[in-house]
């Protein structure tokens, strides 16, 4: 081997050691960068990161399937949303509807994503769609006692995504992101 | 053939703007905060405090969700009134879950004329 070599070798050795390192310090004390890789895709559209944000986390549009985004976001289902009013412009109601769709857990390539896609049924239960009544959400969900959700004044609901799941913001729902409040992290 | 219909433009504008100003009344906004409507599902009564607060300056908490509001108070968070599109938005919605019924443009200017004192 000559010098020059031998020299671009350590080089490249250097750069991959400073690749991970900083990777390891900016994850580390979340359980590391494989634990901390997104599980649903994080939203990408200023529009719906807005106006679909202000009562509650903007939902990534992988949690539900198409068919279910095209219920909520018709103009009738708007005005009377899970009780409340989300009601918006026809041009921003058509932006928001074709991206959800376009992003929706049906068209993700995340299998975390597809999951919340199965056995969707658009015609069952009488009220909208929730991804807290997919089959994939009541299966993971089924042993989170009542007493730490709708007993607990910091979460209220399961639709409250982001207190249990610290990284829920930027599509992280694994394990090892819970910290549920007043109950701590979830050991299985 | 286009100055006479800026012209009209800016007038309707202006007409639009200052109309509601001109009526505007901090008190009766004041008064109308906290005016409890009874809710038509039979849930607990509900005014615009529900979910902002009685103290403009304070943080609030909507009321089916819990997700904290920023004050809406421009004194401590001077984005607020600053985007008429968004005022009127929230208006219609908050109007409709509030009081039942979309408000009237003088309760409306009535409340933006409270806030923006606080
Ligand atoms: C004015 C407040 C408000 C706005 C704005 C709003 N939502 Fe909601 N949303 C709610 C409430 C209240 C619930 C029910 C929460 C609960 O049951 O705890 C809800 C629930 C949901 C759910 C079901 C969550 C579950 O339980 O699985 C979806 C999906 C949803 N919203 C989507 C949207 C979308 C998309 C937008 C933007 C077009 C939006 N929301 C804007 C108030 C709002
Ligand atoms: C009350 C706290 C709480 C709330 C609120 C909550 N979760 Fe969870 N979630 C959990 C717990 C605890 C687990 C792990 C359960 C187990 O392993 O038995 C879990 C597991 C998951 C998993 C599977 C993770 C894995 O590694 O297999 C996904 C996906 C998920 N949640 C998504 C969501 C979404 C989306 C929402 C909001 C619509 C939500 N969760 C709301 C507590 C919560
Ligand atoms: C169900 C909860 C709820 C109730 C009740 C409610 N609001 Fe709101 N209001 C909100 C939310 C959520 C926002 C937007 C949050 C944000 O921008 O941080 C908002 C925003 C506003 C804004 C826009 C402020 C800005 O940023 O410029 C005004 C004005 C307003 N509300 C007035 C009222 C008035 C007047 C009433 C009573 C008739 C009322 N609200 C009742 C939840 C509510």
């Amino acid at each position: 081997m000559t010098a020059h070599q031998g020299i671009l070798i350590l080089l490249m050795v250097g750069a991959v050691g400073v690749a991970v390192s900083d990777d390891g310090n900016r994850n580390g004390k979340l359980g590391g960068w494989l634990a901390s890789r997104a599980d649903v895709v994080p939203v990408a559209n200023a529009a719906y990161g807005e106006e679909c944000s202000a009562c509650h986390l903007a939902y990534q549009p992988g949690l539900l399937p198409a068919l279910a985004w095209t219920q909520v976001m018709d103009p009738a289902a708007l005005g009377e949303h899970y009780g409340d009013d989300a009601s918006l412009t026809e041009t921003l109601r058509t932006e928001i509807a074709s991206y959800l769709v376009a992003h929706s857990a049906d068209q993700a390539s995340a299998p975390r994503s597809r999951a919340f896609a199965v056995g969707f049924d658009a015609k069952a239960g009488t009220g909208l769609p929730r991804i807290t009544e997919t089959r994939y959400f009541k299966r993971k969900h089924h042993r989170v006692p009542a007493s730490l959700v709708a007993g607990n004044p910091e979460v209220g609901s399961f639709s409250q995504c982001h207190t249990c799941h610290r990284g829920a913001a930027k599509g992280i729902y694994n394990d090892s992101q819970i910290d549920i409040p007043g109950h701590g992290p979830w050991e299985d | 053939m286009t100055s006479p219909l800026a012209i009209v433009l800016v007038a309707t504008g202006a007409l639009t703007l200052s109309t509601p100003l001109l009526a505007a009344d901090a008190a009766a906004g004041k008064a109308g905060w906290t005016k409890e409507y009874p809710a038509s599902d039979g849930s607990a009564a509900r005014s615009c405090a529900t979910c902002h607060g009685r103290d403009l300056t304070q943080p609030g908490r909507q009321a089916n969700t819990g997700k904290v509001i920023e004050p809406l108070a421009p004194s401590v968070n001077p984005q607020r009134l600053t985007d008429p599109a968004k005022i009127e938005k929230w208006l219609l919605r908050n109007c409709k879950w509030t009081i039942g019924r979309e408000c009237t443009a003088a309760e409306k200017a009535d409340f933006i004329a409270y806030i923006k004192t606080q």
